[in-house]
């Protein structure tokens, strides 16, 4: 028997960067092509059609003006969480804990609207569910950010298991709470006094969250990019040995990013309970702490980026909610459409970073 | 004079046409929205989904759902939503979302809301505000019969003992809709099997399959040989199948998925509710401010008897007790029937007036029976009685 060398067809090599023209033209093919797949699929699966199911989509973020201020509203609160976790991300720190740290901040905002009524004049009870918010959500970042710090404990693992504990000490304070007995729901904190209520804007109760997220965006942003302590996280984030080098107290470093990741979650705490929800479930933060994940990375860690990727998630997602009404299709068909363009903008990533070279002559051996 | 007959007719008949038209064009159209906590996987909300298909297309009725909405300011937002497309009725299912309805309910007042399971209607003082119900013990009770007949089977056959006789029971929440259905179930099986005791375990939430089978395994584990639940998904009753333990269902029948163990399930029926609340916003008069669906009414249904997994005769002994219960004769909460540490109560304070002050305002035994669902529709029986363990305390 001879013995034929197997070539292969394509092989993948590193691409040297591409103009800014390329990347983004990868980045609109890859879009295209995924709404293409989503109607091939709708049109297969459910037999509506695509274009009615796009209109749908549109018009769960765009319909009508409540529901562009509840897409405002949603965008700000995965941003808020998003602009959380990166400076840690910045770092190569990577704080899964962003759910846990929002959950506990709001589990504090409630305990001070809850325990405190009547007792303080209102302005010192919204005064301490601001403090003790944003203190709890930076405590809970704060105990993986020492363990890390001191005996080098992997956050990864360490920040996603205090997620558990935080949703459990939350659905405690559910029981304990609960009006009425037994039903294990809170229902609106002080819905006849509005005790503890953030003040919001004249019949526009979303554009508080709105400007506080838009002003701490570009906070983040100056505060990453032209600031000493952004720097230092840059170069942590680069080379641990390299910030030692130059003097860099890297220990330091990481507690205190964490601890401001910490702290800008339980400010999400804070909107969502003091500011939109007045109440508090397991639920609240509804995987925002995950989300904000993929938002931070599509973006880069690009604060300003970070918009936009968030505007794509809430737009999808209330879209996939749309057809769901719309078509009386189940929710997770939403989610399924949701998963093929999310699929295919993270593979154009591949796409700008590699190349896919054909094997010359490839089909003539053998 | 036939000329004049016909033009009579003719006449008559245009202005009985022209009288009906307008009266036609009154009647407000309904555009129905619902909001449902989970979506057709949940039993629970299934029930009400069916119920609203089958409610807004007997009346002809356009409607609009919103399924997966959590107990939070997403439910304002999706009530808000469908206020804007034009809905003037808006239906939700589940009772966290009450006080988010209410909110909206004071924004809203030319919509007419009805909520499921809740307390603060008769209270809360909104002309456009609802809560609606069913007396579903009644359907417990016949559950409860359905599995003391499958005991007392058990006991003649010689596989249990009489004293062996215990039913385990999975509930969601320890509040009184959930301990005013377990005893109503208890008092039903030990109607027929009077050496029946049980044991309650609870989950803590409204759907989590994972948790319900656990409770399940647990309960068997224990030595419970029959198993009845309320909770909202299939978990326990696929590990009763599994285990071969008989077991009484809710909201629905089992018998496709579980054929050799459902015995029965006892529901409560939405559409005469549902069907009730629209034809009043359509004719513009006023809806109660609580509404209990009763047996006799449709609003309490039972589900076929599973012949295959139920005691003999099962299904014939419901319809007897079913009568009886309709005419009164039987009384579920019959307070000769069940103690508590061995006394009989003669009167009993109920948080009926639910103001987030636990505190019991109203007395709701009389005649020799707790007169459950009467003075607000939402369930207020929440006594432990003689008989009951709850394994979790």
């Amino acid at each position: 028997m001879n013995k034929k060398t197997k070539t292969p067809l394509f092989h993948v090599a590193k691409r040297a960067a591409l103009p800014w023209y390329k990347t983004w033209a990868i980045r609109g093919a890859a879009l295209l092509l995924a709404l293409v797949l989503c109607g091939a699929v709708t049109s297969l699966v459910t037999g509506e059609n695509p274009f009615a199911v796009y209109g749908a989509i549109w018009k769960g973020s765009f319909g009508t003006t409540r529901k562009i201020w509840v897409l405002l509203q949603n965008i700000a609160m995965l941003l808020c969480v998003s602009l959380a976790v990166t400076p840690a991300f910045r770092m190569r720190c990577w704080n899964l804990g962003a759910e846990g740290q929002a959950l506990i901040g709001a589990l504090a905002c409630a305990a001070c609207m809850i325990t405190l009524a009547g007792r303080l004049p209102n302005w010192a009870i919204i005064l301490c569910m601001v403090v003790s918010s944003l203190l709890a959500g930076a405590v809970w970042a704060g105990i993986p950010a020492f363990f890390k710090a001191r005996y080098n404990t992997n956050e990864t693992l360490f920040t996603l298991m205090m997620n558990y504990v935080a949703a459990q000490l939350v659905a405690y304070f559910c029981v304990v709470w609960e009006s009425p007995k037994g039903s294990g729901t809170i229902g609106i904190i002080n819905q006849k006094t509005e005790i503890g209520w953030i003040p919001q804007f004249p019949s526009q109760k979303y554009l508080l969250n709105i400007l506080v997220v838009a002003v701490l965006c570009v906070l983040i942003y100056i505060y990453l990019n032209y600031s000493k302590q952004g720097y230092e996280i840059a170069v942590v984030g680069e080379s641990e040995r390299t910030a030692r080098y130059v003097g860099i107290k890297v220990e330091r470093v990481i507690l205190r990013t964490m601890l401001l990741s910490g702290a800008i979650c339980g400010l999400a705490g804070l909107l969502l309970v003091g500011s939109t929800n007045h109440t508090l479930t397991a639920s609240i933060v509804d995987g925002r702490g995950f989300t904000a994940v993929m938002v931070s990375w599509l973006a880069k860690f690009n604060p300003i980026g970070m918009i936009f990727t968030s505007f794509l998630l809430v737009f999808l997602g209330r879209g996939a909610g749309e057809i769901a009404t719309k078509f009386g299709l189940n929710r997770s068909f939403g989610d399924i459409l949701t998963g093929i363009i999310l699929f295919c903008i993270i593979g154009s990533e591949f796409f700008i970073n590699y190349e896919i070279k054909l094997t010359r002559g490839a089909g003539k051996e053998g | 004079m036939k000329k004049i007959l016909a033009l009579t007719l003719a006449l008559t008949m245009i202005f009985a046409l022209a009288a009906f038209s307008p009266a036609a064009s009154a009647e407000t159209p309904v555009k129905a929205g619902f909001i449902f906590l989970h979506d057709e996987n949940s039993t629970y909300d299934l029930n009400f989904i069916n119920a609203a298909k089958e409610a807004c297309e007997r009346l002809g009725v356009e409607y609009m759902f919103k399924t997966g909405i959590p107990e939070d300011q997403e439910c304002a937002d999706a009530a808000e939503e469908l206020i804007d497309e034009g809905c003037n009725f808006i239906f939700a299912d589940s009772f966290g979302h009450e006080p988010f309805l209410i909110q909206v309910a004071k924004d809203y007042p030319e919509v007419q809301f009805c909520h499921a399971t809740g307390t603060q209607a008769h209270t809360v003082g909104l002309p456009n505000y609802h809560n609606g119900f069913a007396s579903i013990y009644e359907g417990r009770f016949l559950g409860g019969v359905a599995a003391g007949l499958k005991l007392n089977e058990m006991i003649e056959s010689g596989a249990i003992t009489a004293d062996q006789a215990k039913i385990g029971y999975i509930g969601a929440f320890p509040y009184a809709e959930v301990k005013s259905g377990y005893t109503s179930f208890f008092l039903g099986a030990r109607y027929v099997c009077p050496s029946a005791t049980m044991e309650v375990t609870f989950t803590n939430s409204w759907y989590d399959p994972t948790l319900e089978k656990e409770g399940a395994t647990k309960l068997i584990a224990n030595g419970c040989v029959l198993i009845s639940e309320h909770a909202d998904s299939m978990g326990a009753p696929t590990e009763c199948e599994a285990n071969g333990v008989p077991f009484v269902f809710y909201n629905g029948s089992a018998a496709d998925a579980c054929p050799n163990t459902f015995i029965v399930a006892s529901r409560i029926d939405w559409v005469p509710y549902m069907e009730y609340a629209m034809t009043c916003v359509a004719e513009g008069r006023d809806i109660d401010a609580d509404w209990t669906g009763t047996m006799a009414g449709g609003g309490v249904k039972m589900t076929e008897v599973n012949e295959k997994a139920a005691a003999p005769g099962t299904a014939e002994k419901l319809k007897e007790i079913a009568a009886l219960l309709e005419s009164g004769e039987l009384q579920v909460f019959d307070t000769a029937t069940w103690t508590v540490d061995g006394a009989t109560l003669t009167e009993y304070l109920a948080d009926v007036d639910d103001m987030g002050d636990f505190v019991p305002e109203t007395n709701v035994i009389a005649d020799g029976y707790f007169h459950e669902s009467e003075f607000r529709s939402a369930p207020y029986f929440d006594i432990d009685i003689d008989g009951i363990t709850n394994i979790d305390a």
